[in-house]
């Protein structure tokens, strides 16, 4: 047995994948299943007069038509975090309604449901249902909303306000800003996104009369956290009597953590006819319906003193989260943005005050990232913005503020000034080894000799740091999470020596059926094709809270550790057992027990099937070796990382090529590196797809301007560069793996080391700001205003 | 209407609407659930198999135009057991993480490597462009392919 920790050892997944075999939710057909196609409004704000149903009825192949009369005595899907008013007066929370009775409030609103017997006779019948609207003023920018007379998206929710919330010390901020040698000020918009995982959202809802039980299969990051939405609040189904299952999903990103009401919608209609029900988004539909991302209008300043140290930073943000609260929403902008305005960087004042509003338009959540990036979008912003106006070098400026290296162990973590305390650090070190590798002198001396050429090449800089590893249950309880955030592992011996692991985990790309694999076949010395994964089963898996937040390692992977401990202490006694000797006279090694200094042993699979053949075990012995764990976390973990951007734009056309990209992050301890590279890549894409390419539109009248893949540009193959990536290991403390995760350090890193590496290419013709994406005709007209 | 197609090598005669996709043709009535669908505006990729040994978007063509068609989808490239190198490669490389892309980048792979055995970076880059990746950012798809290219 050869130490699999630290392998990049090959996947076991990819053979399903590779071949057609996978199974994603809408591969899976049941015996007489029906098909749902739902009635959108096209109209982003109107009030529903009437809903006829008739024609939709007799029309071939209907099964039932359902509309918002028919949900009327259901609240709908609530939001899972409550973020009270700076004053104390509770979160205006409108419920999510699984279709609209009284008036829709954004392009997409779900008005009506066809169920037929194909999905072509669903769709030809939808066509039928009538629906008289009364048209009402719109509104779709977040600071536009808050202003007096704006149009209001819930009747009696004044101001269009969620909340609103402030962290950090205002007056120490203000202080800061005030007796500044030097302030940076820049306006930033960071634009609505799409997620795109390109998998389109999927659910079969299938009561089971006979057996009184609901079976939901779905394409969702958590299952168990849909069940207990689904049961606790929505629906209020017995828990005991409903099944998620949530097996092969086609990526993620964040937008299928949250419980949609289609969900909810199908497995409450299954009921009513008697029979499974299956409802695929169309493309179209996924633009319109699937949780967007970011979407925050802000103002931010940053204080420096004449040794270029900084003096404090103030941020004043306007959040967008949509027409209603999705499942994460109102956290993203507060606890994963507010507090990570800290960076690398011993700031040592720092004040955000922040307004979550509600807008005509599809709701705001959880996209990688999520807050953190917005968080590092500002701060590198602002960095790179302030060398170039101090004239000091930008990789100079970030040293002379980065927090000290800092171990956790034999240096304490590191309190910010935004209620965080850092795990451990080491921010210089990914900064030397990124500039060694892009090989930073040359590459400015290559940029003057190219700007004498009339060639402009751009370098740009961001140094992030993120929160992950989401999150200490009593820490998120005291911020207004309605869950705790643990996770938990169950390894089940079996009788052969063979291991099954369930995990609350999920995988949606990321590998874990390889990943956990490998730790728990290299901890008990087996072979890993011993060793099942299974996720995604709520009638398989302990309770367990899914993937987001980067947290599958260092929570999931540290329950598996938890429960690994436990199997081998149960070994070792029914080892020790059999043997005939001590406990502590037993050492556990590629895959035995062996009673120290003989050759006296017994090996893994000897041990499991003694366990289920207990037929001489000692009193107080219990057959079996079978542990679950529930890992709460201590703290959150936080991966860091210095990203260098090197871009040309062509000034006659406002072309940005990337031209190389160099990541060097540090997520703690690895166990597989060819996946860990991966992600991180993978994340680097879509945070270039954001400086680059992406962007969500709504025009005035709120209709959604970018709902096809032909005008919502996404990076491909062919806009990319070959991302250059590497790790430096600063092991967590205080997780027994020492890991921290890599799942959104790309998409955090990536995006304002390109738009920094622009601008700085574009310094020489006076161009100082460029707003996201950088597309041709937005930065051509930059250099045209700039020159003017 | 009738249509008889060769899929995979087996022949298969059935009656669809005249309206049914060819995609839908495959996953709906063959149970072929190994091609995919990621869009409704033929931008994805995810549904690209290969028909009279072309690589096509499978969402882009109606079943009945494909009447006496032969046709192999990812669940045809794998022959007695064994991956096609192209499938090794995603694998060897790393090239796919939730794999719902990855059939169609499989076969729009296959017949890049069918025309230009030996592609370059740009070349693979250029090829695969009409096939969104949403999770890998395609830098391991290129090695894939280019994995495939050197152990065919
Ligand atoms: S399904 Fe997207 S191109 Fe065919
Ligand atoms: S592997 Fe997920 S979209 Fe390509």
């Amino acid at each position: 047995m050869g130490k699999l920790i630290g392998e990049s050892v090959k996947r076991v997944e990819d053979r399903r994948f590779t071949t057609g075999t996978g199974q994603y939710t809408d591969d899976i057909v049941l015996p007489r299943m029906t098909h749902a196609h739902i009635v959108r409004s096209h109209l982003a704000h109107a009030r529903i007069r009437s809903v006829n149903t008739a024609a939709a009825k007799s029309a071939d192949g209907v099964v039932t038509v359902l509309t918002g009369e028919d949900f009327k005595d259901i609240g709908g899907v609530p939001c899972g975090w409550q973020v009270d008013f700076k004053d104390g007066t509770t979160m205006h929370e409108p419920k999510h309604p699984i279709l609209v009775a009284d008036k829709v409030r954004h392009v997409g609103d779900a008005v009506a449901v066809v169920i037929a017997e194909t999905k072509g006779q669903a769709r030809d019948a939808a066509e039928l249902v009538e629906v008289d609207y009364e048209e009402l003023p719109v509104v779709t920018d977040a600071t536009e909303a808050l202003k007096a007379g704006a149009p209001q998206v819930h009747d009696d929710l004044p101001n269009n306000m969620v909340f609103d919330w402030e962290l950090g010390d205002q007056g120490a901020t203000d202080t800061g800003i005030a007796n500044a040698h030097h302030v940076t000020k820049l306006e930033i918009r960071n634009q609505r996104l799409v997620p795109n995982a390109i998998e389109p959202r999927s659910y079969i809802g299938d009561y089971d009369a006979a057996r009184d039980f609901y079976t939901l299969y779905t394409s969702s990051q958590n299952p168990h956290v849909i069940r207990l939405l689904m049961c606790a609040f929505v629906l209020e189904l017995p828990e005991h009597k409903v099944r998620v299952v949530s097996r092969d999903v086609g990526g993620g990103f964040g937008s299928k953590i949250y419980h949609y009401t289609e969900e909810a919608l199908v497995i409450w209609a299954s009921k009513q006819i008697g029979r499974p029900i299956k409802w695929t988004a169309e493309r179209s539909e996924s633009f319109v319906t699937d949780a967007h991302g970011r979407d925050h209008n802000t103002t931010a300043e940053m204080g420096f003193d004449d040794a270029g140290k900084i003096t404090a930073l103030r941020v004043r943000t306007d959040a967008n989260l949509g027409a209603y609260l999705s499942t994460f929403s109102t956290c993203i902008p507060t606890y994963l943005h507010g507090t990570l305005l800290q960076g690398q960087y011993t700031t040592p004042a720092i004040h955000i005050s922040l307004n979550a509003v509600f807008t005509n338009t599809t709701a705001v959540d959880a996209y990688r990232g999520a807050g953190r990036p917005e968080a590092t979008y500002l701060i590198e912003r602002l960095m790179d913005t302030a060398a170039a106006e101090m004239n000091i070098d930008p990789a100079e400026l970030r040293k002379r503020n980065f927090i000290p290296p800092f171990d956790g162990v034999n240096q304490p973590g590191y309190q910010t000034q935004v209620a965080l305390q850092y795990d451990s650090g080491n921010y210089i070190a990914a900064m030397e080894k990124a500039l060694e590798t892009i090989g930073y002198q040359d590459l400015r001396r290559e940029q003057e000799e190219a700007r004498k050429q009339g060639r402009y090449l751009g370098i740009g800089f961001s140094s992030y740091i993120e929160a992950c590893g989401i999150a200490p249950s009593a820490v998120v309880g005291s911020l207004g999470a309605r869950a705790g955030l643990f996770e938990s592992a169950n390894i089940r011996v079996q009788p052969t020596g063979k291991v099954s692991v369930y995990t609350g985990s999920h995988s949606h790309g990321q590998g874990h059926e390889t990943t956990f694999a490998q730790l728990v076949a290299d901890n008990l010395g087996i072979p890993m094709e011993n060793v099942e994964i299974v996720h995604g089963d709520t009638e398989q898996i302990p309770f367990g809270m899914g993937t987001y937040g980067s947290r599958s390692l260092a929570v999931g992977g540290s329950a598996i550790s938890r429960s690994l401990d436990k199997v081998k202490e149960k070994g070792a006694k029914i080892a020790a057992h059999l043997l005939e000797a001590s406990v502590d006279d037993l050492d556990f090694a590629d895959g035995k027990w062996t009673v120290r200094g003989t050759d006296k042993s017994k090996a893994f699979d000897e041990v499991s099937l003694a366990a289920y053949v207990p037929h001489n075990f000692p009193e107080g012995m219990e057959p079996g070796i079978e542990f679950n764990s529930f890992y709460d976390p201590a703290n959150f973990t936080y991966p860091f990382g210095t990203h260098i951007a090197v871009v040309e734009v062509d000034p006659d056309t406002g072309t940005v090529t990337l031209q190389r990209f160099v990541a060097v992050d540090d997520v703690g301890n690895i166990i597989n590196p060819m996946i860990v590279d991966g992600q991180i890549q993978g994340g680097v894409a879509q945070g270039v797809g954001q400086a680059l390419l992406e962007s969500a539109n709504y025009d005035e009248s709120g209709q959604f301007s970018t709902g096809t893949y032909m005008d919502y540009a996404m990076p491909r193959a062919d806009d990319l560069p070959s991302i250059e990536v590497s790790q430096n290991v600063t092991p967590c403390p205080h997780n027994p793996l020492g890991v921290k995760g890599c799942g959104e350090a790309g998409t955090i890193g990536a995006t304002p080391a390109v738009v920094n590496a622009a601008i700085d290419a574009l310094r020489p013709l006076g161009v100082t700001d460029l707003e996201m994406p950088l597309s041709p005709p937005r930065v051509w007209s930059a250099i045209q205003q700039a020159s003017a | 209407m009738q249509v008889t197609m060769t899929v995979n090598g087996a022949s298969f005669t059935s009656d669809v609407e005249s309206r049914t996709l060819l995609v839908q043709h495959l996953r709906d009535n063959l149970n072929l659930t190994g091609t995919h669908v990621g869009c409704d505006t033929s931008s994805c990729g995810a549904c690209t198999i290969v028909v009279n040994g072309e690589a096509v978007k499978s969402c882009t063509l109606l079943a009945v135009q494909c009447n006496g068609a032969e046709i192999t989808t990812i669940e045809g490239l794998a022959s007695n057991n064994a991956l096609h190198p192209i499938q090794e490669g995603f694998r060897e490389k790393h090239g796919l993480q939730c794999g719902f892309c990855t059939p169609g980048m499989i076969m729009a792979s296959w017949q890049l490597l069918e025309r230009n055995p030996n592609p370059s970076d740009g070349e693979i880059r250029h090829a695969l462009e009409g096939n969104f990746c949403r999770c890998t950012g395609y830098d391991n798809i290129v090695k894939a392919v280019q994995w495939a290219a050197q152990n065919s």
